[in-house]
């Protein structure tokens, strides 16, 4: 089982969004995943049991990449 | 403008005073003569200030072999601007440079708040009337189906339901465009994300706060940025190159001329201007945002659209091809003539008619009933005791002793009647027989909505070739609507399946982009497979929103062509802006290699073209309701 969540981001370019989006799709549990710029809106799909865990990895992976990537949750 | 962006501005406007006072004591009073390191150590506290960020985030792409990112490429050329002993320069280009950045995240956070502000649709709470009677204020999305809402005037209707009690004007502007609003009463159906009018309503919640017609949109409008549009894919190949071959340029520019001339200053200096002009931003910014605007500004028209990509494909509408009843004519069936046999009053042809007719809920029957109560008459109908339906043919309905025949030709002959055969034209033919002696006929019209002819002669304007009219209706009623309206090719008599192949067929033959256009019921298979399905009257229909990849929130034509102008100025802006922005870039990438362009040209060709075509874009969202 997967589950979807929508967030609030801030995200500085559109570069940046690809590169972040890129990292974190390769994390392990991770289905799908969107960094839009332009809505700022970050769409995580990731498998329902250690969603939590995998939201947690995928936020550090994309401040390590982009330190102005963050999530409001 | 928020709290991040003022602080930046503060540091700028701090850095670039500091900036000023140096470039002064230096050039006009003459004060470090001779002391180089001195300028350039003082050049160097303006330049950290504002380009701290830029430094960091260099290293950090190093860190992560991401070398060709921007802020690398601008650390390199600003470093080397100090090397080549150009420390006024240096600092100059990391200030404008932020300068540029920080107009560009302004321009973008006011194109987001518009974006948001027509998007502004979605209610923010709901009151909930529990059992004891109280009412109580929840987020819309804990409603339950079944829960009693309580709307006061004004509020936002927070998800779809039954109004069970009161009487008000709902304001459906937000959802369809339209400004008239529809009266809701007991029994009706209220779509959330319109505003209620001046009556209090009672409402049963019949779906969810996330299957409702609000969350919906907004679900499709922000998910319709992620189906690209060809002119984006393009943008995002086009800048995975552009980098690597300016840098590339840039190194070439560096060494090759210098090991001839000796001359490496100049020439890396040279080298330096194309690394700051190296990023593809003002593109893969302003093209996405354009169509962002276009799909903003169609939803304020109340038009969905599904994709950057149908933006697009709408645009370049060669063959449109369309349902007849309730997209080009009314939907709403009315008796336009009564030919009565001779010695027979039309009022009787009309009287046994209604009467036979008076169970009914046929389209057909509710036209003849109307016309009936509307002549003015009050003698009761007739009280029919039995009536048989005829299947293709009509229905006999047994009144006392008698029977009343109404229905086609071939009902009149099967049953012997004597009757005289009327040419219809556009018209559906209702003959009526009282027992054997023949009455007259009944001619039933769906008339042409009236702004269809300018609307097809907008759509003509807007560069649609080919005007295309399929109905399940019957060929000579096909016919006349088709003449009436000037459409090049009408098929009549379609069943769903034919429709289905007369646009594979139409498909094959099409120069340009197909769309289909219907009103969503029964058109599902057709709306999926022409290039763009639109779907009229959209609202509350869940079917067509599915299906249809354009959704015309209301059944009001004159929407077509006004999404399709969006369509065009939007393809047109984002064009403006890939032209626009290579144009300059090439041009000072030529001047920077000949050395009549310096870092300023520069800066100007990276952040100065991102800003403009950013505002360029942003012209889509003032695009004010059209209709």
């Amino acid at each position: 089982m997967t589950m979807i969540k929508k967030f609030n981001c801030e995200i500085d370019c559109a570069a940046c969004a690809e590169k972040v989006t890129d990292a974190i799709r390769k994390i392990d549990g991770v289905e799908d995943v969107s960094v839009n710029f332009l809505t700022q809106k970050f769409k995580l799909k990731a498998v329902d049991d250690r969603f939590d865990e995998i939201l947690e990895e995928a936020i550090a992976t994309g401040k390590r990449i982009e330190p102005d990537f963050s999530v409001e949750r | 403008m928020s709290r991040k962006l003022k602080k930046e501005l503060l540091v700028i406007i701090a850095a670039l005073a500091i900036f000023f006072v140096i470039l002064i004591a230096e050039h006009l009073i003459h004060t470090f003569s001779g002391r180089k390191w001195l300028v350039l150590i003082l050049y160097l506290i303006p330049y950290l200030m504002v380009g701290y960020d830029v430094l960091r985030k260099a290293v950090l792409g190093i860190i992560h072999g991401q070398m060709l990112d921007e802020s690398f490429l601008m650390t390199i050329a600003s470093i080397g601007a100090f090397v080549t002993g150009e420390p006024e320069e240096a600092a100059a280009v990391m200030l404008f440079y932020q300068i540029g950045e920080w107009f560009q995240r302004y321009a973008l956070g006011q194109s987001r708040q518009s974006i948001a502000d027509l998007m502004d649709i979605a209610p923010d709470y709901a009151n909930v009337e529990r059992a004891d009677g109280t009412v109580e204020e929840i987020d819309p999305e804990e409603i339950v189906i079944g829960d009693i809402l309580v709307i006061k005037p004004g509020e936002k209707i927070p998800t779809d339901g039954t109004v069970l009690s009161g009487e008000s004007m709902i304001n459906t502007a937000a959802l369809t465009g339209e400004s008239v609003p529809r009266s809701a009463s007991e029994g009706d159906m209220v779509i959330s994300g319109c505003v209620n009018g001046d009556g209090l309503l009672r409402v049963r919640a019949e779906k969810a706060y996330e299957d409702s017609t609000v969350a919906q949109i907004l679900e499709l409008v922000e998910n319709a940025t992620e189906k690209k549009s060809h002119t984006e894919n393009f943008i995002t190949r086009f800048a995975r190159y552009y980098t690597p071959i300016v840098v590339g340029a840039a190194v070439l520019l560096a060494v090759i001329p210098s090991l001839v001339t000796g001359e490496w200053m100049t020439w890396i200096y040279r080298a330096c201007t194309f690394l700051v002009i190296s990023c593809p931003c003002a593109l893969v910014i302003s093209v996405p945002l354009a169509f962002f605007g276009g799909i903003g500004a169609s939803s304020k028209n109340g038009v969905l659209v599904k994709g950057s990509n149908y933006l697009e494909l709408l645009a370049d509408i060669h063959t449109l091809v369309s349902d007849k009843t309730g997209t080009l004519t009314k939907g709403d069936f009315s008796v336009s003539d009564i030919l009565p046999a001779d010695g027979v009053s039309g009022e009787e042809v009309l009287y046994a008619a209604a009467s036979a007719e008076g169970m009914s809920t046929h389209p057909i029957a509710v036209s003849i009933r109307t016309k009936w109560e509307e002549s003015g008459q009050t003698r009761d109908l007739a009280v029919i005791t039995d009536t048989d339906n005829v299947s293709g043919e009509g229905l006999i309905a047994t009144v006392g002793e008698d029977k009343i025949y109404a229905g086609n030709a071939r009902l009149m002959r099967d049953h012997g009647i004597a009757f005289t055969e009327v040419d219809p034209g556009a018209a559906t033919v209702i003959y009526i027989a009282k027992n054997d002696q023949y009455l007259g006929a009944v001619l039933i019209r769906d008339s042409v909505k009236e702004d269809a002819p300018q609307v097809l002669d907008e759509l003509r304007s807007c560069g649609v070739k080919r005007l295309v009219m399929m109905t399940g209706d019957h060929k000579n009623v096909c016919d006349a609507v088709a003449a009436e309206l000037g459409i090049d090719e009408a098929y009549g008599e379609m069943l769903p399946q034919d429709k289905l192949s007369r646009i594979e067929d139409l498909l094959a033959s099409s120069d340009g982009c197909l769309a289909f256009i219907g009103d969503g019921m029964n058109d599902a298979p057709t709306l999926s497979r022409a290039d763009v399905g639109i779907a009229m009257g959209g609202i509350g229909s869940d079917a067509a929103i599915e299906a249809a990849d354009v959704v015309i929130m209301d059944d009001d034509l004159s929407r077509l062509p006004a999404v399709i102008k969006i369509a065009r100025r939007t393809v047109g802006i984002a064009r403006q802006n890939i032209i626009f922005a290579l144009a300059v870039k090439a041009a000072i990438l030529l001047l920077g290699a000949l050395g009549l362009a310096g870092m300023w040209a520069a800066v100007f060709a990276d952040v100065g073209v991102a800003v403009l075509c950013i505002l360029n874009s942003m012209r889509l969202l003032l695009v004010r309701r059209t209709i």
